[in-house]
This record gives structure tokens, C-alpha cells and sequence, in this order.
């Protein structure tokens, strides 16, 4: 656990710490250069310039921070939205969990990238959001943090409402309701801290699978638009380049990889944690 | 069991009806105009022809109008035409469904075959070093992004060593299979590489369980070999998860190589689907996109019933 808790950590500390060392190298991750296009190492710019001459290790940094800020947030919404999910269909039970659980199994009955691909390229102009709102460099980050809760919050949605019908036939719920304890007040208190426990480990992992989804998006030019820099993207430029220069698709693809595999460690670690029938090797 | 298969092969009919309207209605919102399209292809339409275009091709009536119009037409098996290949929908979707199967088919194949030996060893030695390595490689398989994996690959065995083509199906006019097959090993490998690792732990899993059961002990005690335990008595009833996982897979057939097929320019029903959208080629989008679906759908019912039929505990009503 301390292996992959250690080397997020790392990758988010040194992504984070991008705007500072840019002020130390004088640049920033957008700066094109077209005297110095597909420079080398040097102590201007430490892992060299990319096809515009911009500097490699300040978009790598950049592209930490969207990737793990996108993959955070989009974690924590959908784990709020399928925890409310969850806890709306358990508790109140009948024709309310039929409808929601059947919408979350048809989640899964469908091709989702195909879909994610179709939305991703929609023009929000179309369905009315004003033309200045829809060019903006920030909507990419949100379209996409909304395109994946779309997909992930069924997870956390399916376990919350499990637990959900479990405890509140528990006797301590019953002992509450028969105190005069409100709904809120028992899913909050007493429903909420039994489900706590998957639903960390749940959105642990699915940070990972939220990482790779936008990393694919960006990749097919739909994700985190220029000039914001993004793992994908920048993957998606090397690939042209692919003979002349490898490397530029080497690093950024190293980075994804090892978020990706940090997120999944992480999440299984808390799982063998948290599960007393998982024998524990952490 | 009839009834259970009879009710959900109504509800596939009416979630495809319902999936085909939210399509339909998705792709009129995609960027660009079929009429402004044509504008731009022949700069000698004038405005008096854009009107008439525009009545001809309806896209001035309601959505659920031209909806109706586009269904009954789909009924009738006319799927209209395709933009981007001058070809009726049909057509051009047909072959590209018979490509992806041969390139998902053999990479299943491949990756199932992989992962129930490396899935069995692991199971055999649970927590030892062995198993401890397995687990890391199905984390390190499940953590690559397959574009990323398959740049690899190409900048490795087609750009470094020259050894394999990079992209595109070879075979050529005299459709020489020779070539066909070193233009398939790589998104093969690819997508075996990136399905291993999840199928491993799957398989996995369901062995440890699989061993853990009384009717083993029971094996064990009445001196059953090693390997009557592991092939005749544990893997049968570790077949049961594995094969729902296996059949969900297989929903994934249409468009679950639409990466690889991308990266590799494999002329395959995932690529057609991304250049269709990409393309604003709307016909042929729409019915790819409903073709994915229905696949989708019919292997989920596909991992139920085969759920049923390897576990007799197992009953629909």
C-alpha cells in the first residue's frame, strides 16, 4: 500500500509543482519555439522541446495536473451521484430502485466509447449554450468530467444501494427509526459509514479507469483541447512523429501508465485492507 | 427458461428502438450541416438549389418527423446511403463486421488461452512469489492505455526492426493471406496484451474460490491426481463467473477495438464507427452505432443464459 500510495503522491507533487519550475526556466508549457523545434536535453528545457519547441517536462507537468485534477473530480462526482443513486433506490425501495437500477444495468449493455465519442464531439452550441461558452479552453475539462460520470457513477450507485438494503433491516437502524430519528438523519449516521469502506476502495480504482477513458479522448483530438497540454494529446502529436522522434511518445505514455497502475495498486491495497476475507499482503 | 429469454428479447427490441431515437437525435447535434456539407463539396450550388436540397432531404421538419421517416425506411432494409463511401449503409458496414471478428476472434482466443494457464498457475500457489508476479503483470496489463501500447509496438517491430507492417489489413488484390496474416500480428498482440490481464484475474479468482470448495477437499480425500482436481473438478465450476465475463466480452466485439483499429488503420467496424462520427457521415454512423448496440445487448442476454446453463443452482423465472 505504501509502494503506490508513495508514487501518486510523488506524480502529483511534481505535477504540481509545474508553475514554479516554469518560473525558474523562464517559460511556460504553451510557449511555441520555432528556433529550438525537437531540441535535445539541456538546462534550458531538462527533457528537450517537442515539434513546436515547446518545453516537454512543463507539458508533462501540465498534463499531470489535468489528468489527476479531471480524474479526482470526476471520482468524487460520480461516487456522490451513485452514492445518492444508491441510497434513494435502497431506502425507498419498490418502483423508485426498479426504474434506477434498471437505468444503471443498461449502462453497462451499451458500447460505451462509441457513445462517449459521439457525445464528446457534440456541438454544445446546438443545444444551447451560448457560442462564447462553448469555444472556451476550460469546457473540455468539464465535458469530459461529465461524460465520465456518466459512465462510472453505476458502481458506486450499485454498491451504496446493496448496503443500503442490508443496514436498514439492521437492528440498530430499527432501534433509530423507532427513537424518532428522521431519514437523513439514519442514512447519513448509520447507513452511510457501512458502505464507507467499498466505496473508497471503488473510487480509488475508478480514478484510474477515469485517467485512461480521458487520456483516449484526448488522444482522438475529442478530450483536453490546446492549449491546455494533456498526456493524450501530447500522444497524439507524437504519433506523426513517430520515426523522427520517439521519444515524445515514449514519456507521455510512461506517465499515463504509471498513474494509471499507481490508482489500481492503490485501490486493490485498500481493498485487501478493508475486506477481512482477502488475506492480507499490503 | 423461455420465458426469461422471451421478456428480455423484448426488452433488447424496445431499448434498441429507444437507443435508435437517442442516436438519431445525438448525431443531429454533431458539428456540421449534411446541406452546408454538399455546399462546400460543389461551390456551384446556388441558394435557389440549397432550398430544394434542403425540402428533398427534409432537414427542416421535426426531429421525431425525420425520425419516422428514417425508421421506416430502416425496416425496409434502407439504411441510406453513405457519404464517405459512395456505398449503400449496408454494404460497407457488412465487410467491416467480418474484419473485426477475424481480429477480436483470434486476440480472444489468444488472450483466453493465456490467461487460463497463467489464471490456473497463479490459483494453484496462492500468495507465493509466483502468484505475487502474476498479479502485478494483470495490474500492469489493465494499467496500459492500448493506444499508448500499440505506439509501442509499431515504433518497436515496424519502425525499429522493420520486422511487421504497421497499419492497414495487406492481402492485397490477389488477396494473399500471408501478408494479411503479418498485417494482423500486431493489433492482435495489442489487444491480446491489454485482455490478459483482466481475464487472468478473473480466472484467478474464480479458481481460488473454485479450490477452496468441499467437493475438493472431498476430491482430495478420495485421492483424486492433481490434475483430475484442477481440469475436472475446480475448473468446471470456475467456468461460471469466467464464461459471464467472457460472454460480456464478446458484446464488446463491434466496437471494442475501435483504439486498435485506429492506431493500425485496420480497416474494422470500430474504425468505421470513429470516421463515420468524425466524418459527419450520419447514415452510417447511426446504423454502425445501432449495430454496436445490438450486439452489445445480445451478449449481455448471451453471459445470463450461459450463466444458467453451466450452474444447475441457477434459475430464471
Amino acid at each position: 500500500m505504501r509502494f503506490p500510495a508513495l508514487l501518486l503522491a510523488v506524480i502529483a507533487a511534481v505535477s504540481l509543482a509545474g508553475p514554479l519550475v516554469a518560473h525558474f526556466l523562464g517559460a511556460d508549457p504553451a510557449t511555441v519555439d520555432l528556433l529550438h523545434r525537437f531540441a535535445g536535453p539541456s538546462l534550458a528545457h531538462p527533457l528537450g522541446t517537442d515539434e513546436l519547441g515547446r518545453d516537454i517536462l512543463l507539458r508533462l507537468m501540465e498534463g499531470g495536473r489535468v489528468s489527476l485534477t479531471i480524474g479526482i473530480a470526476a471520482a468524487l462526482a460520480a461516487a456522490a451521484a451513485g452514492t445518492a443513486v444508491g441510497l434513494t433506490a435502497g431506502y425507498v425501495g419498490g418502483w423508485t430502485d426498479r426504474v434506477l437500477m434498471r437505468l444503471a444495468d443498461g449502462m453497462i449493455a451499451l458500447p460505451l466509447l462509441p457513445l462517449l465519442i459521439v457525445l464528446a464531439a457534440l456541438d454544445l452550441h446546438k443545444i444551447g449554450v451560448s457560442r462564447a461558452f462553448a469555444d472556451s479552453p476550460g469546457i473540455s475539462l468539464v465535458r469530459i468530467v461529465v461524460l465520465t460520470v456518466l459512465v462510472v457513477w453505476t458502481t458506486a450507485a450499485r454498491l451504496v444501494r446493496g448496503a443500503t438494503l442490508v443496514t436498514k433491516r439492521r437492528d440498530f437502524v430499527r432501534a433509530a427509526q423507532s427513537l424518532g430519528a428522521g431519514v437523513p438523519h439514519i442514512l447519513w449516521r448509520h447507513v452511510l459509514p457501512n458502505v464507507m469502506a467499498p466505496l473508497v476502495v471503488a473510487t480509488t480504482l475508478s480514478v484510474g479507469d477515469i485517467i485512461l477513458l480521458e487520456s483516449v479522448l484526448s488522444f482522438l483530438g475529442l478530450g483536453v483541447q490546446p492549449p491546455l497540454a494533456s498526456w493524450g494529446s501530447m500522444l497524439s502529436n507524437a504519433e506523426e512523429l513517430i520515426s523522427s522522434s520517439p521519444l515524445l511518445a515514449v514519456y507521455p505514455g510512461v506517465m499515463i501508465f504509471l498513474t494509471v497502475i499507481a490508482c489500481n495498486l492503490l485501490g486493490d491495497a485498500l481493498l485487501r485492507r478493508f475486506d477481512p476475507r482477502e488475506p492480507g499482503r499490503v | 427458461m423461455i420465458r426469461f429469454t422471451t421478456v428480455r428479447l423484448v426488452e433488447i427490441a424496445a431499448m434498441l428502438v429507444l437507443m435508435s431515437f437517442v442516436i438519431y437525435a445525438l448525431i443531429g447535434l454533431m458539428p456540421g450541416d449534411p446541406i452546408d456539407l454538399m455546399l462546400g463539396a460543389d461551390p456551384h450550388l446556388t441558394a435557389a438549389d440549397v432550398a430544394r436540397l434542403k425540402l428533398l432531404y427534409g432537414v427542416d421538419r421535426p426531429l421525431l418527423e425525420r425520425y419516422l421517416a428514417w425508421a421506416q425506411a430502416a425496416l425496409q432494409g434502407d439504411l441510406g446511403y453513405s457519404r464517405l463511401f459512395l456505398t449503400p449503409v449496408a454494404a460497407t458496414l457488412l465487410p467491416r463486421l467480418g474484419n473485426s471478428l477475424i481480429l477480436m476472434g483470434s486476440s480472444f482466443v489468444l488472450a483466453f488461452a493465456a490467461s487460463l494457464g497463467l489464471g490456473i498457475a497463479a490459483a494453484r500457489r496462492p500468495l507465493s512469489r509466483f502468484d505475487g508476479a502474476i498479479n502485478l503483470a494483470c495490474f500492469a496489463g489493465v494499467s496500459l492505455p492500448t493506444f499508448w501500447l500499440a505506439l509501442i509496438l509499431i515504433l518497436v517491430f515496424a519502425e525499429g526492426l522493420g520486422w511487421l507492417p504497421a497499419s492497414g489489413m495487406g492481402g492485397g488484390e490477389a488477396g494473399d493471406l500471408g501478408d494479411r496474416l503479418r498485417h494482423l500480428v500486431l493489433p492482435v498482440a495489442t489487444l491480446t496484451i491489454v485482455n490478459t490481464g483482466g481475464y487472468t484475474r478473473y480466472v484467478r479468482a474464480a479458481m481460488r474460490d473454485a479450490l477452496g470448495q468441499d467437493h475438493i477437499r472431498t476430491a482430495r480425500a478420495k485421492g483424486a491426481g492433481e490434475g483430475r482436481i484442477i481440469w475436472h473438478h475446480a475448473l468446471r465450476s470456475a467456468m461460471v463467473p469466467v464464461a459471464t465475463i467472457l460472454a460480456l466480452s464478446f458484446g464488446t466485439l463491434v466496437s471494442g477495438a475501435l483504439v486498435t483499429e485506429e492506431m493500425f488503420a485496420y480497416p474494422g467496424m470500430g474504425k468505421l464507427i470513429f470516421d463515420a462520427v468524425m466524418g459527419n457521415d450520419f447514415n452510417l454512423a447511426l446504423a454502425a452505432l445501432l449495430l454496436a448496440t445490438a450486439v452489445t445487448m445480445f451478449a449481455n442476454l448471451a453471459a445470463d443464459l450461459a450463466y444458467a446453463w453451466l450452474d444447475p443452482r441457477v434459475k430464471y423465472s
